[in-house]
């Protein structure tokens, strides 16, 4: 056990976490190199393109230290965004120690200090580590000032790489075998092992990514699920070798995975602790803390027939992506469609463009929105995220809607810009903080649902890109809402409406029906929009109908070349979703949830 | 003499596919080594000869292109001689051909009289120098003006003149010269089509490539809807939608069969056939067209057999381009759909539009329905 380090890379988007994964496992030759994939642990197409990582990953690398000795160095990888820290935190849980990443040239940002926080509330050890420092802007100077300022943290103790250059690879390694201690734990103890993942494999059923503190488990062995008491009988248990290495068995202080006829991943609590029916551990490890979706949306097929399909491609994404939730729901403009809860909007993202991508649907998705809380006269108090379940408004006496608070941090000069967009989403009890010269840490609690809708964008736009958000969910409070409808040539089309607040229902329903009126093609009729609440009209345009088409001539008799056209535009139609006699495409439906500032 | 040809009686094309030069806009094949016009004319004998079996009748023929009126008046009444060896045409045949100004003068017109030409379908297209010139006619406004004075001079009674609109660069003021200039002349028919460009024509080539972009929606709207009410207090009835006759004995027989889906065989490079829901058509090249004939085989490119759902669209689409528009009752029988049914609430909705009228049991476009005929055969 001794010659074992459980160790985790954690950073700041962008900060070169999975370049720096690439070259530990490199330098650590398991792969050859003509066999390399740039960021090899991020096996996802979608992961690679955005340069993100959703899923946590782990890979046990074998490393011959100065010392003489042979280590085996489990490194976990673990999703740099702000919407997926609950499995930053997960991974951490699995650790002793942590290399924190900080890009030379960008210094601290917000992630930064918010996965730090998460790795000392596990009691790792952590080694600073600058980056990027072949940059030309790289600022190591600055970064050390920051480590000791900012983060509060031995300004001694850090190391220096370029992770896309190669440079200090071999400090790094070393560092992780001297510094960070090895695991403790007793293989002869009843089994201790905490679940921080699963994945689901076509062939074998679901994967189960553990870390055992105690004990030892291997094949045969009949085990037991602490939380349910369900048991499973192992089939297979390994490490991760860039793919799954079967061992004899995995004992205390090993991160590895264990196969055991479990069949779906919701069968798997995250956090649960493993241990043998036979001889079952007293107590369980302390699990996390369950992970809530906060913001919902509805999911439609474009083509009503593709429902089918749809639900089939929901399921199986569940199996990979526990954090995902959704449930029946219809509309009556949209069809048969899924309610669906996310942990942030890059998470929507990543959902909407899996499905579409992995399963080859064309969607729609109705506008976001966060759970209310509606107290009735009856005295009921209902929690709502979708409109279509908006309570008779006589009925309500109270409204309230969540709360976050947001910490921002970039250069002082975006400050004036931030203070102000904070202001104009309905921010409270503002803190500011200088962290360094220059630089501004900028804390605020503001309404979730002003920052799913276009807040992200033009902060970062704000702040040149230099800025850095993150956030927690912290309570509810008292609010005045409303039900924004949108109205197609008097039709109310369900998947546009919105629950908003009262003050700013106005400008809302404006832009969405200028932003439909940019989207939804002229036709043959002209067509009015209207944003309304209740039986008022808050918001109007029109769009005027088209007066002459392209009539191609049709002579000669090549009339197949004419209706093959028109079979095409009949399909382009298809595409399109009719409210009343008005088509309107998906881009449209796009346009009103896409909230960017125009 | 009553002007709907017979309903089942075939309509007869002949593709000639030669010109002088090409005109920028034009997206027929034709092309201009005229010195395989023998070659082709051999081939054209023998292509007849392969159909004598499918077809036996025809009471339309029209020789298009190309330029008919590129070939010799001998060519041309071979061509003829070998049809009526051939086939069947009944008296009172509609025999139209197509044909440039420039080639026109009173022997040849006279000489197309006497093989009982009935029709003749001048390519004037505009009488505007610089029009004539971007559309890269090979004529001049004058000889257009001598050609249409010679044919009537020739005995022709039924005389169409094809114009053009909606070109870059032309306002209203040239077009509606043109337009009287051509109204002046008191042709039998007129063809005004808004000018569209394929992708593969040199106009179209320099159209993507930003050269010029073609008049707005609202202008084409207005040239649309001027044209149309200009020839009708002329006289003229807007019988379909890019087509005006003065007097129902005028329609274009011929083309009203291929909206009818009425049986109709095409012969030469690149011509269509329609019978009982089959169509085919030819290579698209000459010497693939020569080259297959000499072999024995017939010069078909490709078949298809169009499903109900194919020929409905087809026939909402056509019918929707015309004055006539479409019988439900018809409809639902040739093509197993009840449009009145069916369509019953988007229908009501382009009625109230006033889109389309619906008046014993036919369903037809209004004048503003007609601007916008693609779209209505979308519903």
């Amino acid at each position: 056990m001794k010659n074992i380090r459980n160790f985790s890379v954690i950073a700041h988007i962008d900060h070169g976490k999975s370049t720096l994964a690439d070259r530990l496992i490199q330098h650590t030759g398991i792969i050859d190199n003509r066999n390399f994939k740039d960021q090899i642990l991020d096996n996802m197409d979608i992961e690679r393109e955005r340069g993100i990582t959703i899923k946590s990953q782990a890979i046990a690398l074998p490393y011959h230290a100065r010392d003489g000795k042979d280590y085996i160095l489990n490194l976990i990888d673990t999703p740099g965004h702000v919407d997926f820290s609950y499995e930053v935190s997960r991974s951490l849980s699995s650790c002793e120690g942590a290399l924190l990443l900080i890009d030379a040239s960008q210094g601290v940002q917000a992630q930064t200090v918010a996965n730090l926080y998460l790795a000392m509330e596990n009691d790792l050890k952590i080694i600073p580590v600058i980056n990027k420092i072949d940059l030309p802007s790289a600022d190591v100077e600055r970064v050390v000032r920051q480590i000791d300022s900012e983060l509060g943290l031995e300004p001694s103790g850090y190391l220096k790489c370029s992770a896309k250059e190669g440079i200090g690879i071999e400090d790094i390694l070393e560092a992780v075998v001297q510094r960070i201690p090895p695991p403790k734990g007793d293989p002869a103890a009843p089994l201790a092992a905490l679940i921080f993942d699963a994945q689901y494999d076509p062939f074998r059923g679901t994967v189960i990514y553990c870390r055992l503190f105690d004990g030892t488990v291997k094949k045969g062995d009949a085990i037991r699920f602490m939380s349910n008491n369900a048991v499973y009988k192992v089939e297979e248990v390994g490490i991760f070798s860039l793919f799954r290495k079967k061992s004899e068995k995995l004992s205390a202080g090993e991160v590895g995975y264990i196969i055991a006829g479990v069949k779906t991943v919701s069968d798997v609590s995250n956090g649960d602790t493993i241990t043998h029916d036979k001889k079952p551990r007293d107590v369980p490890l302390p699990g996390f803390k369950e992970v809530k979706p906060v913001v919902f949306a509805s999911i439609y097929p474009i083509a009503s027939d593709d429902y089918d399909d749809l639900s089939v491609a929901m399921e199986k994404y569940t199996l990979n992506d526990a954090s995902f939730t959704y449930q029946k729901d219809s509309s009556v403009a949209l069809g048969q469609g899924y309610r669906c809860g996310f942990l942030g909007l890059l998470h929507l993202d990543v959902v909407q463009e899996r499905l579409e991508r992995e399963y080859d649907l064309s969607i729609i998705l109705s506008v976001p929105s966060v759970r209310y809380r509606f107290t009735l006269t009856d005295g009921r108090v209902m929690d709502i995220d979708n409109p279509a379940d908006y309570p008779d408004p006589a009925s309500i006496i109270k409204t309230e809607e969540p709360y976050i608070r947001a910490a921002m941090m970039m250069p002082e000069r975006g400050l004036g810009s931030v203070i102000k967009l904070c202001k104009e989403k309905r921010g409270v009890n503002s803190t500011l903080n200088y962290t360094s010269p220059g630089r501004v840490e900028f804390t605020s609690e503001l309404p979730l649902a002003e920052v799913i809708y276009d807040f992200y964008d033009r902060f970062k736009t704000i702040t040149q890109g230099y800025g850095s958000f993150d956030y927690d969910v912290i309570d509810y409070r008292e609010s005045i809402l409303a039900l924004l409808d949108i109205l197609v040539n008097g039709e109310k089309v369900d998947a546009l409406s919105q629950i908003v607040h009262r003050d700013g229902a106005r400008a809302r329903g404006l832009m969405s029906c200028e932003r439909l009126k940019e989207e939804i093609p002229r036709q043959m009729f002209k067509i009015a929009i209207q944003g309304a609440i209740g039986r008022e009209i808050i918001s109007r345009t029109t769009i005027p109908p088209f007066r002459k088409d392209v009539t191609a001539k049709c002579y000669g008799g090549d009339i197949t070349r004419k209706r093959k056209l028109l079979e095409k535009q009949k399909k382009g139609k298809k595409r399109m979703k009719m409210v009343g006699s008005v088509s309107i495409p998906q881009s449209a439906f796009l346009a009103v949830l896409k909230t960017g500032h125009s | 003499m009553k002007n709907s040809a017979t309903p089942d009686v075939a309509g007869l094309y002949i593709h000639i596919p030669f010109c002088r030069a090409r005109c920028g806009y034009c997206d027929f094949y034709s092309v201009t080594s005229l010195f395989r016009i023998p070659d082709f004319l051999a081939a054209l004998m023998k292509e007849m000869d392969m159909y004598s079996r499918k077809f036996s009748i025809f009471d339309t023929v029209y020789i298009g292109g190309g330029t008919p009126s590129l070939l010799g008046v001998q060519q041309l009444g071979d061509i003829f001689q070998k049809i009526k060896n051939i086939f069947v045409l009944p008296p009172n045949t509609e025999i139209t051909i197509e044909a440039n100004p420039a080639d026109l003068d009173i022997s040849f017109l006279k000489a197309l009289r006497d093989m009982d030409v009935s029709r003749l379908n001048i390519g004037i297209q505009s009488f505007d120098r610089q029009i004539l010139a971007f559309l890269e006619r090979r004529h001049t406004a004058d000889q257009a003006v001598y050609a249409i004075e010679t044919a009537r001079s020739a005995g022709f009674d039924n005389i169409g003149l094809d114009l053009i609109y909606g070109v870059p660069r032309q306002d209203m003021a040239s077009w509606l010269d043109t337009l009287s200039m051509a109204v002046s002349f008191h042709p039998e028919h007129l063809s005004c089509y808004q000018l569209t460009l394929d992708a593969d024509t040199s106009l179209g080539i320099r159209r993507q490539k930003g050269d010029f972009s073609l008049p707005g929606d609202d202008l084409q709207y207005d040239f649309f809807m001027k044209t149309a009410g200009i020839l009708k207090d002329a006289g003229y009835i807007h019988y379909e939608v890019s087509n005006f006759a003065g007097g129902a004995k005028f329609c274009s027989r011929h083309n009203q069969k291929y909206w009818n889906h009425t049986p109709c065989l095409g012969l030469g490079p690149g011509a269509h056939s329609f019978l009982k829901g089959q169509r085919w058509w030819n290579y698209g090249s000459l010497e693939k067209y020569i080259a297959e004939i000499e072999a024995g085989k017939q010069p078909v490119q490709a078949m298809e057999s169009l499903t109900m759902e194919q020929l409905q669209l087809e026939a909402l689409c056509l019918g929707l381009r015309t004055k006539k528009g479409i019988n439900f009752s018809q409809f639902a029988e040739r093509y197993n759909y009840d449009l009145a049914v069916q369509k019953e609430n988007v229908l009501k909705r382009l009625q109230d539009e006033g889109l389309v009228a619906i008046r014993n049991g036919c369903l037809r476009p209004t004048l503003s329905g007609l601007a916008i005929a693609d779209s209505l055969s979308l519903i």
